[in-house]
């Protein structure tokens, strides 16, 4: 019998059973639709990790001052500024393969005309839109003269722009902090939400010795002390080995002796970032899992079905034996009605799990992507499974003896 | 003929090639056909033997048509020839305006004659019928009986199984069975004439028909 005939019989057969056929499809459709839309949020979020990598900037040190003891009592990492912008200077000098960007950090509130707005101040270097990867969206970067000078100038980041410029143009912008007058000499490009869901573009960058002098001076004790140190590695650099030579600097420049901790804490972001992507790939292949079993118990249905309706046409098979139906004919009958039972289950899957991904990508806000290539593996994996799971009953059906098929009851 | 457990089916299987015999040999159309695989056997069912059964067996759900070219569909004939095949079969037992109904439309004579009609469709060697009036009344069962009487004359060999004499009665050679042995073997020189009967019943019942209506009239007057 051609391939088409065979089809058209499956079609028949299984339109007879409409109520029956739809539910032994459910566990195909929840499981091919579970992969796509498994493969599609997974796929998203793997994109949005990778952005968020470049948008950090790839390849970066973060050196954070380490933690007093007052009392016994130990009070976190940077409580105690050991870092100083020296200790920048000297990375700089020592390692030119690296770039090391000092940043101060503190909180003011910025006021301009009626609006005020709470924001994290950063004196940094110019170094540091370096080190970030960050570019500007208008205006320009900090001068020498401005560097050396604490000239009273600031870059302000998207938000900050929104909540105290709204719709105007802030460039040239008189606006203070703490009471000092800054002109807005640009606007950073937006970074958008950290792998942490804190917003990045909730700050203003401005001369470290400006910061430093004139707005967060007064708490400050140490003269070129830095909360943190930003180093940006060459791409092509071991990573492992530039944070050893890193740190073996920092401490001789510390004069720490052998045995004695680290005043500072160095962290590799990415290896962070790189954590946070195996997290996902865990939660994708946890998901996998749930498909998998799913698109099996799926399987096991068929089978079951097919068992059932095997045994209930035992006079059709004994008939079609008695017409001339030879062993691959009832073979092939029942294997092709199984294949069609997961295909239509897994293109219905197909369907449900594109609308399903569309609804997410819709409702939740996450990033979905949907691939052919997943949709294409799905609706392999469920041609696989009618194969697997309708073999043995079809060769059950082809090995029926025609004399007692004809007499079954 | 003979009664139950007598080895009439037994029989009857074999000669359908639907069973092997254990022992001895059977030729076929001059093949010897008694160890031949499964595989091969369904080829020499399909070529050379049609079968009428009982209970029908036709599929449900389908087209009278499509039964009838079910042979033809295994035997690799095309869709157009097939049809035409099918439906030149069903014009032959007097169904040919019933061809796109499903058996459950069909009464139970149609439905054998449709049966009838697919064993014939392959133009066998020869036709198996087991107990095909089974489940028929006495006048349609006459009615399939004067349609296998008509087919025999035209040459074709039946094989009728059957434990009513009623039956055997239209048979040119009657075989008895029991106990599994084959007792004896008659030859019938003229046997009855389904067709004959079958006209002069319709023409009793004309008569007895036309009788209760002028009955009926004179009860009016």
């Amino acid at each position: 019998m051609s391939l088409a005939s065979l089809l058209r019989l499956a079609l028949r057969a299984l339109a007879i059973n409409k109520l029956r056929s739809m539910l032994t499809m459910l566990g195909i459709i929840i499981g091919v639709g579970a992969v796509i839309v498994m493969v599609a949020v997974g796929a998203g979020a793997q994109a949005k990790v990778d952005e968020q990598i470049r948008a950090l900037g790839s390849n970066l040190l973060l050196l954070t001052s380490g933690a007093t003891t007052s009392g016994g009592v130990r009070m976190g990492f940077g409580s105690n500024l050991t870092l100083s912008e020296d200790d920048a200077a000297a990375l700089n000098r020592e390692m030119p393969e690296i770039v090391a960007a000092p940043a101060l950090r503190g909180s003011a509130q910025v006021v301009w005309g009626n609006s005020n707005w709470s924001t994290i101040i950063f004196g940094v270097t110019p170094e540091y839109l370096d080190v970030r990867q960050w570019a500007l969206a208008a205006g320009r970067v900090f001068e020498p003269s401005e560097m050396s000078g604490a000239g009273k100038v600031c870059l302000i980041g998207q938000s900050v722009a929104r909540q105290l410029f709204g719709n105007a143009d802030p460039l040239d912008q008189v606006i203070r902090i703490k009471r000092v007058p800054f002109t807005v000499i640009g606007v950073l490009e937006g970074k958008g939400q950290s792998l942490m869901g804190t917003d990045q573009d909730d700050l203003i960058l401005m001369p470290i010795s400006t910061a430093r002098k004139r707005v967060l001076g007064g708490n400050i004790a140490k003269l070129r002390s830095v909360g943190t140190i930003w180093v940006k590695m060459g791409d092509a650099q071991d990573s492992k080995a530039t944070e050893e030579q890193v740190r073996a600097l920092l401490r001789q420049r510390h004069r720490l002796q052998p045995g004695q901790d680290d005043d500072f804490s160095l962290r590799n972001l990415s290896e962070v970032m790189a954590a946070q992507e195996a997290s996902s790939r865990v939660l994708a292949i946890l998901l996998a899992a749930v498909a998998s079993v799913s698109l099996i118990v799926g399987g096991i249905g068929i089978m079951n079905i097919m068992l059932v309706s095997v045994t209930e046409r035992t006079r059709e098979i004994g008939l079609r034996m008695a017409v001339g139906a030879r062993t691959r004919d009832i073979l092939g009958q029942f294997l092709v009605e199984a294949v069609t039972l997961s295909l239509i289950g897994g293109l219905i899957g197909i369907a449900i799990g594109i609308g399903a991904s569309l609804a997410i990508g819709s409702l939740a806000g996450w990033r979905i992507l949907l691939s052919p290539e997943s949709i294409l593996l799905a609706a392999a994996f469920a041609f696989a499974i009618g194969v697997f799971f309708g073999f043995y009953p079809a060769r059950k059906a082809a090995r029926l003896n025609p004399v007692e098929a004809l007499r079954f009851e | 003929m003979g009664p139950s457990g007598s080895g009439k089916s037994t029989f009857m299987n074999m000669l359908g090639c639907l069973d092997r015999p254990s022992a001895g040999e059977y030729v076929l159309g001059e093949r010897r056909v008694s160890d031949l695989e499964p595989d091969e056997l369904a080829v020499v069912r399909n070529q050379k033997i049609g079968f009428v059964f009982q209970s029908f067996n036709l599929l449900a759900r389908t087209s009278a048509l499509e039964n009838v070219a079910l042979p033809l569909v295994y035997a690799g004939v095309g869709t157009r020839e097939r049809n035409q095949r099918a439906l030149a079969m069903l014009d032959t037992v007097g169904l040919a305006h019933r061809a796109d109904h499903q058996p459950a439309q069909l009464s139970g004579g149609e439905q054998q004659r449709v049966a009838i009609a697919r064993a014939l469709v392959t133009r066998p060697l020869l036709i198996l019928a087991d107990e095909p009036t089974g489940a028929l009344d006495s006048r349609t069962s006459l009615e399939i009986m004067a349609l296998f009487q008509s087919l025999n004359r035209e040459g074709m060999t039946i094989v009728l199984v059957t434990h009513e004499a009623d039956v055997a009665r239209f048979a040119r050679r009657v075989l008895r069975f029991l106990d599994g042995e084959l007792v004896e073997d008659t030859e019938v020189r003229t046997p009855d004439d389904a067709a004959a009967m079958l006209a002069g019943q319709s023409a009793s019942a004309r008569t007895a028909a036309q009788a209760t209506e002028s009955q009926a009239g004179s009860a009016a007057s």
